[in-house]
């Protein structure tokens, strides 16, 4: 098959047709598969913004996931590894008064919800930090996209083994338990929490979208995205965007981790196996492309939870490797990737 | 705006070597060679897009020698690139907004005049860049760098890759542009054309000053016709 065969549109119908099939004949695969795409898409937009502004794979972004969701689980439970056992720092955003008292069906109270807000924070920090120290570097010196992905694997393992040696290498969860699922229209179960995971993807993506296309901020980034020079001959602050871009990613990085966390177990090398579905994603909508990247986790994780009908659940990770191979072959640019 | 003795290059090689020329307030100047003469380079370097090696580059009487593109924007200079001048996945509205960026005040004003200076632009203003064709894009390319209200205009070639046609339109639009008080200095392949526009020209040849002087000497100029004019 030669490259680029169909055209988006060709893409769309795909996509389409995939949908409606899932939809009429695993609904409630289907439904579970756009909750898991929701949180894939706060993953997939933030490398794909990076992409498009630093322009380098920032093969780094599973972990900083899974920092956000450790750092979330830290605040809550003021939990670390010593000498091969959980210690305490003795205090945990859990142990204010009524902090961990269900709010509604929800497994949670307020006290994740603080510990969310902190992790984004610490994660705001960490990733502005990390390109003062790391990216800008590398910026200064013009190197190839090759070294900077290569210094963002350095950070991923570098990160990792972090993770491993704070809070060891157990699942972690943020509450034990379980909470009942509720039966929606068309025979579909879905607990509280997974409805709550999806409107607050959503609703991030939707202010990420907010941001990019109607405020000065977000269009001098799409700006920048689409031609560096014309950008810096126009005025544009290049720091600004950067830094900015960074800002952007971490918070969605945050939201993301700690809403995956609070799906599945929490574990240092979740991650790295992130990352598949997450590039999938990205490429599926077009590199460079924060609306493409949505779409493209959704498929990604309707694709994946949809297999699990026919395959082991094992081979999800799989499934996010046939799709990359796939749109790599009927169409590298993706759904909104352009010629020029 | 004056540039003097500028050598510049890229990587270890010297394009420029020492190339001056100066714009008066709301003069419109010619810079004419051929091909690797260095033309583009020179607004380059005037912009701070490339390192000045030595020499100086002045705007009204500020020296803005090795600033960054950001800050010469402010001080009144606007460039416009040969190729690549609009921003391909923007609605030309937003790129007329970018084009505004630094500005605080006045866009909105400033946005009803450039629309009225091109006015093909105005029923397009929600369309992507990337969907206008190449004369179109010239003028939106021309629009954006306006937004400023600059004092001098640099403009790479807008005539390249045009139709003779289009490209007449254009450097009508130039000489609008130069009639309401800003000054422009002009990089030109289709040198016949540029100096017909033109108060004066200067002739770059490898990166060195060649000729300079009023636009229709150089017109009638046997050596100039001879070298660059096809006469």
């Amino acid at each position: 098959m030669a490259a680029g065969v169909i055209g988006a549109w060709g893409l769309w119908a795909l996509i389409g047709a995939l949908f409606i099939w899932a939809a009429v004949d695993e609904r409630q695969l289907f439904v579970i598969g756009l909750i898991v795409g929701s949180v894939l898409a706060l993953g997939a937009i933030g490398l794909t913004l990076i992409y498009g502004i630093l322009r380098f794979g920032n093969f780094a972004h599973g972990d900083t996931m899974m920092l956000g969701a450790y750092v979330a689980f830290f605040f809550l439970t003021g939990l670390v590894k010593e000498e091969r056992r959980d210690t305490s720092i003795g205090f945990g955003l859990g142990d204010l008064p009524g902090a961990t008292d269900r709010l509604g069906d929800l497994s949670f109270g307020y006290g994740f919800l603080l510990a969310a807000a902190g992790a984004a924070i610490v994660l705001i920090a960490f990733s502005v930090g990390l390109d003062r120290l790391v990216y800008r570097k590398l910026r200064q010196r013009k190197s190839s996209i090759v070294v900077f992905s290569t210094a963002a694997i350095g950070v991923a393992f570098a990160l990792r083994a972090v993770l491993l040696i704070i809070w060891g290498p157990e699942p972690r969860t943020y509450f034990a338990g379980i909470t009942p699922k509720n039966e929606y229209p068309f025979d579909i179960l879905l607990k509280t929490n997974e409805i709550f995971t999806f409107l607050v993807a959503v609703g991030s993506a939707a202010v990420v979208y907010v941001i990019l296309f109607r405020t000065k901020l977000g269009k001098s980034m799409r700006a920048y995205s689409d031609n560096p020079e014309l950008a810096l001959v126009s005025g544009i602050n290049t720091d600004r965007v950067i830094t900015w871009t960074w800002v952007i990613g971490g918070v969605l990085l945050a939201v993301a981790g700690v809403l995956l966390a609070l799906q599945a177990n929490l574990k240092p090398e979740l991650g790295f196996e992130l990352l598949l579905p997450l590039f999938a994603a990205a490429i599926l909508g077009g590199l460079g492309k924060p609306q493409g990247a949505f779409v493209g986790a959704l498929v990604v994780g309707v694709c994946q939870e949809v297999s699990v009908a026919y395959f082991s659940a094992g081979y999800k990770p799989a499934v996010a490797f046939v799709i990359l191979i796939l749109i790599l072959l009927i169409r590298p640019r993706g759904l909104f990737g352009s010629s020029t | 705006m004056e540039a003097q003795a500028v050598v510049t290059g890229y990587g270890e090689v010297d394009i420029l070597h020492g190339v001056s020329l100066r714009v008066e307030r709301e003069e419109m100047v010619a810079v004419i060679g051929p091909n690797g003469a260095g033309k583009s380079t020179l607004l380059k370097a005037i912009f701070g897009l490339l390192p000045v090696r030595s020499g100086e580059v002045f705007l009204k009487g500020e020296d803005v020698t090795n600033k960054r593109p950001d800050q010469v924007v402010v001080r009144g200079l606007s460039y416009v690139p040969q190729v690549d001048n609009v921003f391909p996945s923007l609605t030309i509205l937003e790129n007329l907004q970018m084009g505004a960026f630094v500005r605080r005040d006045g866009v909105r004003e400033k946005l009803d005049q450039v629309f009225a200076l091109f006015p093909d632009l105005v029923g397009r203003r929600s369309e992507l860049a990337r969907r206008l064709s190449g004369g179109q894009r010239q003028m939106l390319a021309l629009a954006r760098a306006l937004m400023l209200d600059p004092d001098v205009l640099l403009l790479d070639e807008p005539s390249a890759s045009l139709s003779p046609k289009m490209a007449g339109m254009i450097f009508e639009r130039i000489a609008t542009i130069n009639g309401s008080g800003t000054a422009v200095l002009l990089v030109e392949q289709n040198a016949r054309q540029a100096l017909s526009l033109c108060n004066r020209g200067y002739v770059l040849a490898t990166g060195m000053n060649r000729l300079d002087g009023q636009a229709r000497g150089l017109l009638e100029n046997p050596d100039v016709g001879r070298l660059y004019l096809g006469a």
